[in-house]
């Protein structure tokens, strides 16, 4: 679980996200969904901590962040993957040296145990002979890929994804909300999403948070976001032509 | 004012720069790399350069001493000089700060931009320690290398081009490569490498750390650090200068 309590954050006067109170579960795929510039990215890095909160705190679990000295923020740093939106891949390393990365600073392993951990990571998100490839030689969709193998190898406790099919094709984002709806309930991980894809808010939305002008603005799941009485959230969901006949059809 | 919080933030930098690292294996194995990359690769580029100064060096001096008072082991002598106390540490490494500083800056940037420095702190990796660290580290090791080279080369270089044009002998030039040797000179060239070397890193480095924005910042940063950490070499030959002769 991952729980967001009374956050506040402001970058030159600029307020982003005010007063946010939410509560991330474990075994669900939760997105944060809203307008770009609603201030979604901003609550997700504050969460993993990349970006400093003005006012409030986060839980992991039974953890207060603001408790937490270097040592143990450290070490929660290696119970959490983050799949950024561009992958973020090393571009100087290999594939396998990308996926293997988290295990060369934070494990004991030997080389040989490395690599056997770094394929089967590879392996589960679907990807072969792919090992010595670069990062600039791979499709969009392989790397993002490549960047969800390289956020599971140290089988973290929390997974955190920003826009993770934004630039791809509608088949190859179905297959990016499929594995991380898959790996978060085979490993039993908390996973944070944020998405502006309605494809994804129906696909994978256990739960889902609307954020607006950095409020929080409603809070459901995939099965009653289409009936949400909340005016801004039915402006963003049905902004197209084909969700507004998708909802007249409901 | 913004001078003093530029240089207030470089010296922040340069703090979390040699904090802990994360594994000494990892931290040894990344300086091998920017050996190769930073220092290996720069030799071919360094011997060139040296060699044709050299050359000119000699040539230079020799059209300037037409009185036959003045002995023709002299131009051996000043060729001598001027690449171990000016050419071959501070002009190299001005040359220096343009081929790997703009490599230092545009890498951090690139990865600044790209998210990858943000992949390194969400895993809990100190971004700076292990990204700069290795570089100039790297850079203080091989530079005073790259100083060596380029005396020995541009006195070869020198020394052909003087017996070639026949506007000195060998044995002339010998005597002038002799002639009031002070070994402090070669002393006082490589503290300067080394210092040059830690400029022409981190301040790139620093650039390149702080771009936001796109590829055009990314450009823009590593103009802005090939030319201050130049000036900086600049400036840090001065001080030097006074300091240690």
């Amino acid at each position: 679980m991952v729980k967001a309590k009374g956050l506040y954050k402001s970058f030159d006067g600029r307020t982003v996200l005010t007063d946010i109170n939410v509560t991330f579960e474990t075994s669900k795929v939760n997105l944060i969904i809203g307008q770009s510039g609603s201030g979604k990215t901003v609550l997700l890095k504050s969460l993993i901590g990349l970006v400093g909160i003005d006012e409030g705190t986060v839980f992991f679990d039974d953890k207060n962040i603001k408790n937490l000295d270097n040592k143990q923020l450290k070490d929660l740093h290696t119970e959490i993957g983050v799949v950024f939106q561009g992958g973020a891949l090393f571009d100087s390393f290999s594939v396998i040296e990308n996926v293997k990365f988290p295990l060369n600073l934070f494990s004991n392993m030997t080389e040989k145990e490395k690599i056997e951990r770094a394929r089967f990571c590879l392996n589960r998100v679907n990807l072969d002979d792919v090992d010595n490839l670069y990062p600039a030689e791979i499709s969009g969709g392989m790397k993002k890929r490549v960047a969800i193998a390289r956020a599971i190898v140290l089988n973290p406790k929390y997974l955190f994804c920003d826009e993770p099919n934004s630039g791809l094709d509608p088949v190859n984002s179905i297959v990016i909300d499929n594995l991380i709806h898959e790996i978060t309930h085979e490993y039993n991980m908390t996973t944070i999403v944020n998405t502006h894809d309605m494809n994804s808010v129906f696909e994978i939305g256990e739960n889902i948070v609307f954020i607006a002008d950095g409020n929080k603005e409603w809070e459901g799941n995939k099965d009653n976001i289409a009936q949400a009485d909340n005016k801004k959230l039915n402006d963003f969901i049905f902004s197209s032509q084909l969700y507004k006949k998708i909802r007249e059809k409901l | 004012m913004k001078f003093l919080i530029l240089v207030g933030n470089y010296v922040i930098f340069i703090k979390k720069v040699f904090s802990k690292q994360e594994k000494n294996r990892i931290f040894f194995k990344n300086i091998g790399s920017e050996l190769e990359k930073l220092g290996f690769n720069s030799i071919p580029l360094v011997l060139i350069i040296s060699f044709f100064i050299g050359a000119v060096l000699t040539l230079q001096t020799a059209y300037n001493m037409a009185s036959p008072l003045l002995p023709r082991y002299l131009i051996g002598y000043l060729t001598r000089e001027t690449l171990l106390l000016e050419f071959s540490s501070t002009i190299v490494s001005v040359i220096l700060a343009g081929k790997i500083g703009s490599n230092v800056a545009s890498e951090i940037g690139t990865m600044k931009i790209t998210e990858q420095i943000e992949a390194l702190e969400a895993m809990g990796v100190n971004s700076i320690s292990y990204l700069v660290a290795p570089k100039i580290i790297s850079a203080m090791l091989i530079n005073p290398i790259l100083y060596i080279f380029s005396v020995f080369i541009g006195i070869i270089g020198g020394l052909l081009t003087g017996i070639l044009s026949g506007v000195v002998n060998f044995e002339d030039f010998i005597q002038g490569l002799h002639f009031s040797f002070n070994s402090y000179y070669v002393v006082y060239s490589i503290i300067k490498s080394f210092v040059f070397a830690f400029i022409f890193t981190s301040i790139p480095a620093f650039y390149g750390y702080n771009v936001q924005g796109g590829a055009l910042e990314v450009g823009k940063a590593s103009t802005r650090a090939v030319v201050d950490s130049s000036i900086a070499i600049l400036i840090a030959n001065l001080i030097l200068t006074q300091i240690l002769l």
